[in-house]
Parts: structure tokens; C-alpha cells; sequence
């Protein structure tokens, strides 16, 4: 178990905390039983493309809490995101029926010679003027690869601003470089959260914090049946709901790649208990995690009854879906979790998962046990995946295994991936809400989906036909995994222990 | 400026990796950090191309290459670019990373420059300047370290001309604003190197730059270094045009200077403008009345947040073409001060008959400037606004009952494909857009 400690201001990173990898090549139940026995080992890679950085997901966990303001002290470039997380949390206001709110977000927009000479008076100007014109109940410091090296007293700023301001200003260490996993990025937004927003709370309440990134509410029902009130955080909520999470009967995970971390951090230090089975993906997996969390609030009769009524009203249709998927082979591409929770769905649904190029892989959780092993279950309940690689987001990677499986639909969850599958002719399908496919609704929500897009090939051959490839011939005949490790060719990450 | 930015509407220097997209079969290969693609994406990358995006290598740097340097993790990902991406021109971008570290990048792609590869590198770092400055940087690197060395001929080519005009991706309409300037410059006799976007040839007219007869640089002053640069290294003079020409009576002045500039038969010249005007000026004559009667309201002020070359060449054409009057233009490229002077004069001439006032705010924090904005607007509650600007100001446009024309990154709220607003056929396209947002809104 990974112990969780806010009193310094920065993350333990994950390739030091959980042992999480980016590179291998196997099977799902050789990285299923190397992970339990704690051997996968780290690799490098000889050639590598654009990946996405800690910032990023800090940000995206940080930019949409209501009240509060962003600061990225950083050079203007890693400001790209503002724009995009703003559409995100505008679309979303609007799902929610909340007013039409900006983001506000400020960069320091630093300069060379903010590198050379210093940039604190920089960062406290840019606090100040983030304060005057947005008046928010906290700010946020997320640091960037420059202001990391420049390596000034960050924290002696933001105090300073906290004692002046009289709002919390807090830092969220999160440079680029600092971590190879991204995901590292959750971690160093919940540590803010955890250290610098949170309070010890004195009495208990009913309700439950669902950590989620910014899906739909499909845990209300369920949650409000159990006699509980479901929280959704850390998007959407605002400065003084957060400073009161520690006072939840428990927390549920939706992907524990994103939010292990707070689960742990709110169990270690306010004694507030996890839902600790995997996600409810899939009919098996949605019983599975009725029961384990009608035991933990003690209605273990409600789950069963919510059980059966869930079977009655979607397994029939379900079912009829799953005929027409009979034989199919699917392949999956996505974050470390939620592609193992879509290996879930296409187990469920009886198609074939013949491969998967997720983007890590962390061996174990911050709840230090196998409980959320979403793979683990999903190869005992649905057989093994023969080709899993864990491929860091290297397209090239995906690109070249789906040339060798050709299966008959992908299923991704990140940009700049899902359109391989088109440019191969091979039906695809990106949905980005993670909740869209949890409970029994959600299996009939993907069966659905998935019947639409193997439905729909016009478009998608007709546009393989020109489609561009950028990729040459040498590198679709090496294997995928030609450059995880030495670089020798012989992927070194084969089963991630060598030959 | 140096201060903070709310609501960023560029990117720093990296971005000119997008530039590189947009030549035919260009590999943008970046020695920095692990997100600062996906950042620049995210701002000015609507779409990947052919090697951008999450196809763009990238040696994604590591504590370990911050502390021990990352030279050699450079030259792994350089020597595989090759074998595994099919590109015509490798351009290394350096990023924060590396630029404090100081790794040698000028040695480890010179070793690949020796076997001939076709490769060039720019020494950035994100906190250079931002992407309408490097964007001369890059292209004046290709021409020292490729076009140079791979060219064979020196030769003047008559009636040849290298455009360097919109920066791609930062126009979100850059490859549609390219075609109509070389549509309308092939009009008048030219041979046009474009460079950027489908009407190039990619590469092999790069290759010609340095026989052109002379250079045409139309903006404000992002790329006016590169026309510099060429005239100083192969004595190519330049003509600057300082905004994007948009609609008749703009390109027809556009053509006009490159004529008289390049001596071109007059008479061509005149044939060509005379036969577009007629065109252009038929379809605003057919829509006249709409303009003029149409009972509910279309826009009658407009404000801008955009760069120098798009706010001077809107302004012209709203108010000379359709009657829209200029309110508060503000610039958020950045511009430095020693240009500041030259946009103003040019707005001081925006009309032919009248002296103008026309308030310009120089100011990259766009939250500040919609401020500005919002406070200039009570004294025209009588009027129906018009905005041009970016996804950013959705939300002004919508409390104030606004119409919005989304000419500026970030765009996320339209999806350009070829639409382009330069030259004759460019202005009628802007006026669709404008009273299609307008005519959409009603009922």
C-alpha cells in the first residue's frame, strides 16, 4: 500500500509508487500474473511520438472546479488546453443545467529571460491579477517542464498569496518531464486537492463521492435507492464542497488509473472507506459491484433486488445484441482502466477481443491489494486477450498491430488513435463519457453503439480507400513492440521479463 | 508585452512545428517535453494532417534527459524518424527541455546533415517567442539548411514569385487563404511558390525559392524576417502588402501593388481585376436588396480580436464592402512595438472618403481585452454587434445578443476545411458566413 503524505508539495510519481510501466508485449494473463508477482519492469523506446504530460491531466482535474482559478506558470505554449478544457466544462454546464460560466485560466507566460532572471514576481502578479478579476475561492499553481527547471521557491509564493489573499493558493507540482506516466498528472491534482482544499471533517454524512472526470450522472438512482447522496468530483464541484469530501460514507472509483489516489488519500486520512471491486462494467461486473457495495453499507437484500430488476429490464435486449456480434473480433486502444473496462464490455457482449494497446499499466493500486484489478477479472470471466501490449500512446504502435489483426471494430478512447482504425476501412468507435458504459445499462448503452457502428461501412471504406498513410513499408513489417527496449528489434518487452 | 495571458489565442515557439505540417509531406520531429504536441494541437492543430499530431515523433523527455542531457535519445529518434515515417523534409524543434539543458542539437542533426538526409533543425525552446515569430525562424532555417544545399539552380525564373502570407494553423484559414492568393496572383500571369497546403507542390518548389524574380509578403509583420532574410542572401527584393486581402476592392489593391511592383503588363493586370470585380460585384449587386431591406436587424458595429494582417483586413472590407462599422479592433498577436506604428497608419486609411477613428488595443490577454469590450458595448445597446474572434468569445457574443464569426484560433465551434476569406471569391464567402450566423439566429 502506497502511504499517502500531504505534507510534501509534490506527488510521489507512479513508476515510483505503484511500479506502472509504459512498454509491453503478451498476453493479458502473462501481464495479469507478472504484475501480481511484482516483475514487469520498465523499458525504453528507440523511437517515440507525442505523448501528453502530467500537466494536462492535473489541469483537466483542476480547470472545471466552479469557483476557483487556474494558474499554469509556464510559457504560453502549454496554455493549448485552456481553450480545450473550456469547451469541455462549457458543454458540460450546460448538460448540467448550470449557468453559463468561463473558465478562467491564466498563464504567466514566461519568457527567457523570466528563466533567466527569475519569474516569483511573475507568478505573484499573475496570482493578483487572477484575483481581481475573477474574485475565486481558491487558486491553483500548476508548474510546467520550465518553471520545474528554473527550480524557484514556488511554495513561499503562494503562501504568501494564500496569507494576503485569504483563499487557499495552492501548487500542483506537475512538469512534464517529472513523470513518464501522465496519469501521474491525477495523482498531483487530487494531492492538491488532499493538502490544500480538504478539511478534517467532525461528523460523518450519507454521502459518496463518485471521482469521476466530467461523465454523466448514472450513479444518482442507484446511489439515492441505497438511501445515500451521490458527490460527484473533482469537475463541477466548488471550492467549499470539496474542502467537506472527507465526511462521505465512501468513495467509488469509475477508472482507478484516474483516481486511486484520492480514494487512498481520503481512506488514509479521514478514514473514509473505498468501494474497492472493479468498476461495474458488464452485467457480471455490475452485480459483482452491487453486491460489494450493498455489503459495505450493509443492504445487501437492495443489491439483490436491484440485481434482478437490472437483469429483467436489460439482459433480454442485451442478449438479442449479442447474436449479431457473434465471432467478431474487436481490438482495443485506451488508458491503462478504462481499456480493460472495455475489454469488459466486449467480453460481455460475446465479441472477440483478439488485442488491446493500452497506454500504461500500473501493477498495483493505492489500495495497495488486487480488489480493482479490472483485468484480472476480465480475463478470468472472459477468456485471455492474446495480443495486450501496453504501447504508451505510440501510434505507431496501434498502427502496426492493427495492419497484422485487421479486426472487425476498434473501440478507443483518445484522439489521434480512433482514425487508424478508419484509415484500415475497420469501423471504430471513440466515447468519451467513461460512465456511458457502466451499469446494466450501460453494456445495452455500448451493445447498441456498437451495432450502429458496424452497421455504418459506408464511410468508413469508402475513405480508406484514400486515406493517407504516413507509415513506411519497413516499419509495418517489423513487429509492433520493434522498439520497446533496446531497440534491437527483438521488443525486449515480450512478456516485459526478456526472452 | 510580457505580462500574463487569459484566454491565450497563440501558441510558443514549438508551434511552428505546425508550419511543417503543412508543407506536402514535412515530419516535424520535436526534443522536447512529452505533452507539448498535444498542446499545440489542441490550440492551432484542428486536425492532424499528415504527420502531426500524435503521429509526430517526439523524444519525450524525462527527468533523466533534464539531469544527464538528452543528445542521445535525440539521435535515436532522429535515425528512426526516417525508417519509420515516409517524409520528404525532417525538421527538429527543440523545446523548454532542451534549450535549458543545452543539448548540442546543431551536432547531433549535423551528423545526419552530412549524409545528406534531408533534415533541418531550429534551436527553439517555448519561451523564445511565440509561434508567429517562429515561424520565420523555421522557415528561414529550411531555406539556410535544405533549400540552400539542395538546390541546384540559381537562376532567375521570370514571372516567379514565393508567397509567404498567412502562418498555417495559426489562420485556422490559412491553406484556403493560400489557394485564392495564388488563384488570384496566377490570374495576373505569376508562377506562384505557395509552400504551404494543397496548391503546393511541397518540397521540389522549395527548391525554387531562390530563383524567384521577387517575393511577396502579405501581413502585418509575422514573416516579414523571412522576405528580409531572402533578399539579403539571394538579393530577391520584396514587396510587403500588410494585411490579407479580402474581398474586390482589397485583392484588386493587392493585385495592383504586385503588378506595378513585379512591372507586369498593365493591361493583364487590369483584365484579370476588371473580369473578378465584375463577378464580385454581380452577386453583391443580386444581394443588394437583401443588405439593404432586410427588416430585422444585421450587423451594423464590429468588434475584433484577432492578429494584426486578419483585424486590417476584415475592418477594410466590412466597411467598404458591406457597411459594417470598425468599433474596438483588438490586436492579441503579440506584435511588437516597432510595428505598432505601421497597423495604425494602415487603419487611419481605412476609408477613402472620410478620416476614421479607429480605436486599436494591442493586447495579447484577451480576458482583459473583452473587458474592454463588454464596457465599449453599453453605448450600443441600439446595435446589432458583430464579433470576430475565436471560440473564446462565444460567451461575450452571447450576452451581448452578438453575432459571432469565429475567425481566430482556438476554433472550435466551426470546422474549416478549404474555406478561405483572401481575394475575390474569399469575400463573397465571408459575407455568406457572416449573414449565414446572422439569419441562422432568427426564428
Amino acid at each position: 500500500m502506497s502511504k499517502i503524505s500531504i505534507k510534501e508539495p509534490s506527488v510521489v510519481i507512479r513508476e515510483k509508487r505503484l511500479g506502472t510501466i509504459n512498454a509491453f508485449t503478451g498476453t493479458a494473463s502473462q501481464i495479469v500474473e507478472k504484475s501480481a508477482k511484482g516483475e514487469l519492469k520498465d523499458c525504453k523506446r528507440k523511437f517515440s511520438q507525442c505523448l501528453g504530460c502530467n500537466q494536462q491531466q492535473a489541469f483537466c482535474q483542476l480547470a472545471m472546479i466552479r469557483d476557483a482559478a487556474v494558474i499554469n506558470h509556464a510559457p504560453i505554449g502549454c496554455a493549448g488546453e485552456f481553450a480545450d478544457f473550456n469547451f469541455t466544462y462549457r458543454v458540460e454546464q450546460a448538460r448540467r443545467g448550470l449557468p453559463s460560466q468561463l473558465g478562467r485560466y491564466f498563464c504567466t507566460n514566461l519568457l527567457e529571460k523570466d528563466t533567466v532572471f527569475g519569474a516569483s514576481r511573475k507568478l505573484e502578479e499573475t496570482i493578483r491579477l487572477a484575483y481581481d478579476r475573477v474574485h475565486p475561492n481558491a487558486i491553483f499553481v500548476t508548474t510546467s517542464c520550465a518553471s520545474g527547471i528554473i527550480g524557484e521557491d514556488i511554495e513561499a509564493v503562494v503562501d504568501a498569496a494564500s496569507e494576503e489573499l485569504g483563499i487557499p493558493v495552492v501548487t500542483c507540482n506537475c512538469e512534464g518531464f517529472r513523470s513518464k506516466i501522465w496519469t501521474t498528472g491525477f495523482d498531483a491534482a487530487y494531492h492538491t486537492v488532499l493538502r490544500g482544499i480538504v478539511k478534517p471533517s467532525e461528523k460523518k454524512s450519507n454521502k459518496i463521492n463518485i471521482i469521476n472526470f466530467w461523465g454523466s450522472h448514472v450513479f444518482d438512482d442507484v446511489i439515492r435507492r441505497f438511501g445515500y447522496e451521490p458527490r460527484y468530483v473533482i469537475p463541477f464541484s466548488t471550492v467549499e464542497e470539496l474542502s467537506h469530501i472527507s465526511d462521505a460514507a465512501a468513495s467509488i472509483h469509475i477508472c482507478p488509473s484516474l483516481s486511486t489516489y484520492m480514494g487512498a488519500g481520503l481512506n488514509q486520512l479521514h478514514g473514509v472507506p473505498e468501494v474497492l471491486v472493479p468498476p461495474a462494467y458488464g452485467v457480471a461486473g455490475t452485480d459483482r459491484w452491487l453486491r460489494a457495495f450493498g455489503k459495505l453499507v450493509g443492504k445487501e437484500e437492495l443489491a439483490e433486488e436491484i440485481i434482478r430488476e437490472g437483469h429483467e429490464k436489460y439482459v433480454p435486449e442485451i442478449e438479442k445484441l449479442k447474436e449479431r456480434f457473434k465471432g467478431k473480433k474487436a481490438y482495443v486502444t485506451a488508458g491503462a482502466a478504462h481499456g480493460q473496462a472495455l475489454i469488459t464490455l466486449l467480453g460481455e457482449l460475446g465479441m472477440d477481443v483478439v488485442g488491446a494497446a493500452v497506454f500504461h499499466h500500473d501493477p498495483v493500486y493505492d489500495s495497495g491489494d488486487d480488489k480493482l484489478d479490472i483485468l484480472g477479472q476480465a480475463v478470468k470471466n472472459y477468456g485471455d486477450v492474446p495480443d495486450y501490449r501496453v504501447c504508451n500512446k505510440q501510434a505507431c504502435e496501434l498502427v502496426n498491430a492493427l495492419n497484422r489483426i485487421r479486426p472487425d471494430l476498434i473501440l478507443a478512447r483518445h484522439g489521434g488513435m480512433t482514425l487508424w482504425g478508419a484509415k484500415f476501412g475497420i469501423p471504430s468507435l471513440l466515447i468519451g463519457d467513461e460512465q456511458f458504459g457502466i451499469g446494466y445499462k450501460g453494456a445495452l448503452n455500448y451493445a447498441r453503439r456498437i451495432d450502429d457502428t458496424l452497421d455504418s461501412i459506408e464511410f468508413i471504406k469508402n475513405y480508406s480507400k484514400h486515406a493517407s498513410n504516413p507509415y513506411t513499408k519497413w516499419w509495418l513489417e517489423q513487429d509492433p513492440g520493434y522498439f520497446q527496449g533496446d531497440g534491437s528489434g527483438r521488443g525486449c518487452a515480450a512478456g516485459n521479463g526478456g526472452f | 508585452m510580457s505580462g500574463a495571458i487569459e484566454q491565450p489565442r497563440f501558441t510558443c515557439a514549438l508551434g511552428s512545428c505546425q508550419s511543417v505540417v503543412a508543407i506536402k509531406k514535412g515530419v516535424p520531429i520535436l526534443h522536447s517535453g512529452p505533452g507539448c504536441g498535444v498542446q499545440i494541437s489542441r490550440i492551432i492543430g484542428q486536425g492532424e494532417g499528415y504527420a502531426g499530431g500524435s503521429t509526430m515523433p517526439c523524444t519525450n523527455a524525462e527527468e533523466s534527459d533534464v539531469v544527464f542531457g538528452g543528445e542521445k535519445k535525440l539521435r535515436d529518434v532522429v535515425e528512426n524518424s526516417f525508417k519509420v515515417i515516409d517524409g520528404d523534409l525532417y525538421v527538429v524543434i527543440t523545446g523548454c527541455t532542451a534549450a535549458i539543458t543545452g543539448d548540442d542539437v546543431a551536432a547531433v542533426v549535423g551528423e545526419f546533415q552530412e549524409e545528406d538526409k534531408p533534415i533541418v533543425y531550429v534551436e527553439e525552446g517555448g519561451f523564445k517567442s511565440n509561434n508567429y515569430v517562429s515561424h520565420s525562424r523555421l522557415v528561414k532555417a529550411i531555406i539556410d539548411q535544405y533549400v540552400d544545399k539542395f538546390s541546384e539552380d540559381r537562376e532567375v525564373i521570370p514571372g516567379l514569385v514565393n508567397v509567404f502570407a498567412n502562418i498555417p494553423y495559426q489562420d485556422p484559414f490559412w491553406n484556403g487563404n493560400l489557394e485564392q492568393l495564388k488563384r488570384v496572383l496566377t490570374g495576373i500571369g505569376l508562377k506562384v511558390n505557395i509552400l504551404f497546403g494543397n496548391e503546393s507542390e511541397g518540397v521540389s518548389e522549395w527548391k525554387t525559392i531562390p530563383q524567384a524574380e521577387f517575393n511577396i509578403f502579405a501581413g502585418s509583420w509575422a514573416g516579414l524576417d523571412i522576405v528580409k532574410h531572402l533578399k539579403r542572401k539571394y538579393g530577391t527584393p520584396y514587396l510587403h502588402f500588410p494585411y490579407t486581402p479580402i474581398g474586390a476592392k482589397e485583392t484588386s489593391a493587392f493585385l495592383r501593388a504586385v503588378g506595378e511592383f513585379g512591372g507586369l503588363d498593365k493591361e493583364k493586370v487590369e483584365t484579370y481585376i476588371d473580369r473578378e470585380e465584375k463577378k464580385f460585384y454581380s452577386h453583391i449587386d443580386k444581394m443588394a436588396s437583401f443588405m439593404l431591406e432586410f427588416r430585422y436587424g444585421i450587423p451594423r458595429r464590429f468588434y475584433t480580436l484577432a492578429d494584426a494582417s486578419t483585424a486590417l483586413g476584415f475592418s477594410k472590407f466590412f466597411l467598404n464592402e458591406l457597411g459594417i462599422i470598425p468599433g474596438i479592433q483588438f490586436i492579441v498577436d503579440d506584435i511588437p512595438e516597432k510595428y505598432q506604428e505601421s497597423v495604425l497608419e494602415e487603419f487611419s486609411k481605412i476609408s477613402d472618403l472620410q478620416t476614421r477613428d479607429v480605436k486599436v488595443v494591442f493586447d495579447p490577454d484577451a480576458g482583459l481585452d473583452q473587458q474592454k469590450l463588454l464596457e465599449d458595448a453599453k453605448d450600443y445597446e441600439d446595435k446589432r454587434l458583430l464579433i470576430l474572434g475565436s471560440s473564446w468569445d462565444k460567451h461575450i457574443a452571447d450576452e451581448l445578443h452578438a453575432d459571432l464569426l469565429i475567425v481566430s484560433v482556438p476554433v472550435q465551434h466551426r470546422l474549416v476545411m478549404n474555406c478561405g476569406y483572401a481575394g475575390y471569391e474569399g469575400g463573397l464567402r465571408a459575407i455568406e458566413d457572416i449573414y449565414d450566423r446572422v439569419l441562422a439566429t432568427y426564428r
